[in-house]
């Protein structure tokens, strides 16, 4: 049977409204002044974009969200976004201190989102472009975080930059692959359509190597900024993995996102292979779409999910269910369309996840959905910058400082650099891309914002999250030696 | 148990909390309702020739989500008549025989002092206390505040009343004045009985950024204020232990500016009060917080030993003496908890850039991570030689009982301004090199 909608528009939209209400003015108020506004704050060295938060926090609690605003958007052009899809837990909130004073951290995400929010719908815009132009073009590949970090940040140095995108629409996996219930994709229009009045020209349905060749970029820029993302779901290499319902979980994701959420076709029993953060979103939304069924299968064991801790507790309450150290062997099909999956138990031999023999057994789904990491995109690179130096990984070799590629004028950021990181990280890449071309460019370098007495303290301060940033897992494995 | 009951100038009560002069012992009404929750006393809202009252009347200051940390007021005295006032002071009285009612006056003429002392005495009520102090409406009137900032004038007036008065007399003194020792001395020269400290203090709470206007606002003014709250404790505190201390006062006190649980009275207590006076705390809670006022303070006066409130008043008065009797050879130091330390860095930036750049950022590779440290991150460490012992540090650290300040043993005899001056008049020594 094809798949179809589930459920009406009003229980969809209640589904799938924002996890997390937006915080009323006094909320916000009372939660910013929990924050102790600590110097070199532990927070701002866990941010990637180096936000100074306890001034954005400090400015909620002397209510001026405008002023809150425009700091967080000075260090970080996709905020209002970052504040709903950053896994705080692990950056910024993971290492507020008074989550060691309190058992409980500021909660910098919401407040983020409160003053971000506040400036959008009061449609102020608190960054701004030089009138004055400084006759240098930039092209940037792709409209994703990590492009629109770099034209952002490159169009406040006066430069003229145009994006290329495939798609319809700017905001690349922010407007098409966040849960729903995490970030409706509206933000992520709005943020575009933020930077667009900062001068920024966008070209949509632009397929790069194939409408715009290396060679066009190369005569009309002075510098290119490559910020790909990565490309579709890896292959399974099973059986019946060809049929109309087995859907990469990210386009499942985008279905939701460019068409009304009542007609987004679902399962009722619904398979999400894998168990990352792009897994969770799958099998949660599932459920909240109307899925009697949604289930997590994952070869490996609960502690070696790559999803977060939170995002699993997300899942559980929603009602998925969990196979752990299960693989699929086959896509099992009745009239064309996808019946039931063909599942084996695993063991680890070796270091090795290996089917446990006559283990399989046969359970029943009509949805089947890839989450099992996506390719790189090398088939485009390759066709695009046929010398541009790639990592064993697929990744795009480049200076950690500058973005720099091992080719002349091209820089690199987000994804298709880093191999596959948070938006936040993205964002982060493509602002010191866009930095570094500017010291390319004009042999000037741009530092901040970060509070300039928190670099070169005696002893050292580490600085911001945007120089050496820290994440909590890390600090934890630290703590642990 | 000790015995919370005072007898204060004359004035008995069954404990030493008094509901102050101001809007909740406007009523008989109120009284009632104050007495029925435990307070020892009340000290009626200030009776004199009608006023009429304007709309609004209250601000407030507060301090990061702290409502009401301070209280201003332009209210003026009792809008009610003598009358009513006197006949609900008796019928309150009838009702609460044991407790204290206390009428608080104001008028103008030594005709009409004469004759509210005596219409005070006659409804019952247990202790007059006078209003020196309203420093809103009522001082531009030549009343209140003006004439309690004027000791000759006050002396004069107390005159007045002593020459009519046969219960005990208060003179409640204005913070708004150089030095309130002066007042409480005119008090004492013209025969009160006690004094009564602070009454509400000039002030502007804030000003509304939008309109221009501050707060309490009425139609596009507003006026000076009388400022009380938990924000002016210190300074309550400050003019109670001058008048304690003064060898010529030597007049029973009822302590009054911003007390609101047990620990302000103790505190009032130790610094001479023997009643206290509590108004803003309970328009912000209403009576019920007396419970844990007699209750905190009976536990604490058992705790330490003393039988009563009366042992126990004046207790800490002399750990206060003028600075020049204070030892310049005593050193402390500020020393961090780094197993409590969570890594603000305020201490820091507080002694860096606000006082005396004793702390260094460091290397934290030698020093114990306390609970979440980012590692690398640099630790605060306490330049112990240079340290001043300011207390900066330990009063901006978040973390109770994290940095705290060690007594350095010094091995140098006590000496103190004064002791210097002499040492050096004598030529025993030589300056003490200044600070580079």
């Amino acid at each position: 049977m094809p798949i179809q909608p589930l459920l009406d528009a009003e229980t969809a939209a209640r589904n799938m409204a924002e996890k997390e209400p937006r915080y009323a003015p006094q909320e916000a108020l009372i939660e910013a002044n929990r924050c102790l506004f600590c110097f070199d704050a532990p927070c701002i060295m866990a941010c990637p974009t180096g936000i100074d938060i306890p001034s954005f926090i400090k400015k909620i609690a002397n209510k001026n969200p405008v002023a809150s605003a425009r700091t967080i958007l000075t260090a970080n052009v996709l905020g209002a976004s970052c504040a709903r899809v950053c896994p705080t837990e692990v950056l910024c909130e993971g290492a507020c201190v008074v989550l060691d004073l309190e058992g409980d951290p500021v909660k910098i995400g919401r407040l983020q989102r409160y003053a971000t929010d506040y400036v959008f719908e009061h449609r102020i815009d608190v960054l701004q472009a030089p009138k004055q132009k400084n006759g240098k073009k930039v092209a940037v590949l792709g409209a994703g975080p990590a492009g629109l970090g770099c034209a952002a940040e490159l169009a406040r140095l006066g430069y003229e930059v145009t994006v290329f995108d495939k798609k319809k629409a700017g905001g690349g996996l922010n407007t098409y692959g966040i849960a729903y219930y995490k970030m409706p994709p509206q933000i992520s229009l709005d943020e575009v359509k933020m930077i667009e009045r900062l001068g920024v020209k966008f070209k949509y349905g632009v397929e790069i190597g194939k409408d715009i060749t290396a060679a066009d970029l190369e005569k009309d820029f002075d510098a290119i900024f490559v910020g790909l993302g990565l490309g579709g779901a890896n292959r399974l290499g099973i059986p019946g993995e060809d049929l109309p319902e087995v859907v990469d979980a990210l386009d499942f994701i985008e279905w939701i996102h460019t068409r009304p959420l009542h007609e987004v076709p679902v399962g009722r029993r619904v398979a999400v292979l894998g168990c990352g953060n792009t897994a969770i979103d799958a099998v949660t939304q599932s459920k909240r779409l109307g899925a009697d069924v949604a289930s997590i299968i994952y070869r490996r064991g609960e502690d070696d999910m790559p999803a977060y801790e939170f995002e699993y507790e997300l899942a559980k309450n929603d009602g998925a269910t969990f196979h752990f150290h299960t693989i699929p062997t086959e896509v099992l099909a009745e009239n064309g369309h996808v019946k039931a999956l063909r599942l084996a138990k695993t063991e680890l031999r070796d270091g090795k996840v290996e089917i446990v023999p006559g283990s399989e057994w046969v359970e029943e789904f009509d949805l089947v959905l890839k989450a099992v990491g996506q390719e790189k995109q090398t088939g485009v690179l390759a066709k695009l910058f046929p010398k541009l130096k790639l990592d064993a990984k697929g990744r795009v070799e480049h200076n950690p400082e500058t973005m720099e590629t091992s080719l002349a004028k091209v820089f690199v950021g987000g994804d298709c650099a880093n191999g596959g990181r948070e938006v936040v990280n993205a964002v982060a890449e493509g602002k010191k891309a866009a930095r570094g071309i500017n010291a390319f460019l004009t042999k000037e370098t741009v530092v901040g914002p970060v509070q300039p007495s928190r670099h070169g303290i005696k002893g050292g301060a580490t600085g911001s999250g945007f120089n050496k940033p820290i994440r909590v897992p890390e600090l934890l494995a630290a703590m642990a030696k | 148990m000790a015995d919370l009951s005072i007898d204060f100038a004359g004035i008995k009560s069954p404990n030493p909390f008094w509901i102050a002069s101001g809007p909740p012992s406007n009523t008989a009404y109120q009284s009632h309702r104050a007495f029925e929750a435990g307070w020892g006393g009340v000290v009626w809202k200030t009776i004199g020739d009608p006023i009429v009252n304007v709309a609004s009347r209250y601000s407030a200051l507060n301090l990061g989500g702290q409502r009401m940390i301070g209280f201003n007021n332009i209210e003026l005295i009792s809008d009610r008549s003598p009358e009513t006032n006197f006949r609900e002071i008796k019928e309150v009285k009838d009702r609460w025989p044991n407790h204290a009612v206390i009428a608080s006056l104001m008028v103008d003429t030594r005709e009409r002092w004469h004759e509210f002392v005596k219409r005070s005495a006659d409804c019952g009520a247990d202790g007059i206390e006078l209003n020196f102090g309203c420093p809103h409406g009522m001082c531009e009137r030549g009343m209140g505040s003006a004439v309690g900032q004027n000791p000759d004038v006050a002396e004069t007036i107390v005159g007045w009343v002593m020459e009519a008065a046969e219960i005990p007399v208060i003179v409640k003194l204005t913070p708004n004045i150089t030095n309130v020792v002066y007042a409480a001395r005119a008090a004492k020269r013209a025969g009160a009985d006690a004094i009564s400290l602070i009454n509400t203090i000039n002030s502007i709470t804030n000003v509304n950024l939008d309109t221009l206007t501050p707060e309490p606002y009425v139609r596009g003014l507003s006026s000076h204020g009388g400022y009380c709250g938990p924000a002016v404790k210190p300074i309550a505190l400050n003019m109670v232990q001058s008048c304690a201390a003064d060898p010529e006062v030597g007049l029973p006190i009822s302590g009054i500016g911003g007390i609101g649980n047990w620990r302000d009275a103790a505190e009032f207590i130790a610094l001479g009060s023997l009643s206290l006076q509590v108004c803003t705390a309970v328009m912000h809670y209403g009576f019920r917080i007396v419970e844990d006022m007699n209750e905190g303070l009976s536990d604490y006066l058992d705790a330490k030993g003393y039988k009563s409130v009366a042992e126990f008043s004046g207790a800490a008065v002399k750990h206060l003496s003028d600075w020049k009797y204070l030892d310049l050879h005593y050193k402390r130091v500020a020393r961090i908890d780094y197993d409590k330390c969570i890594g603000c860095n305020l201490c820091y930036i507080a002694c860096e850039d606000g006082a005396h750049q004793c702390i260094d950022l460091v290397d934290p590779a030698p020093y114990g991570l306390g609970p979440g440290r980012v590692p690398g991150k640099p630790v605060p460490k306490v330049r112990e030689e240079d340290c001043v012992g300011c207390n900066l540090c330990s009063l901006v650290c978040p973390v109770d009982d994290c940095i705290t300040m060690a007594e350095i043993e010094t091995g140098r005899e006590k000496m103190s301004w004064d002791d210097y001056q002499t040492r050096m008049a004598r030529g025993e020594m030589q300056p003490i090199p200044a600070h580079p």
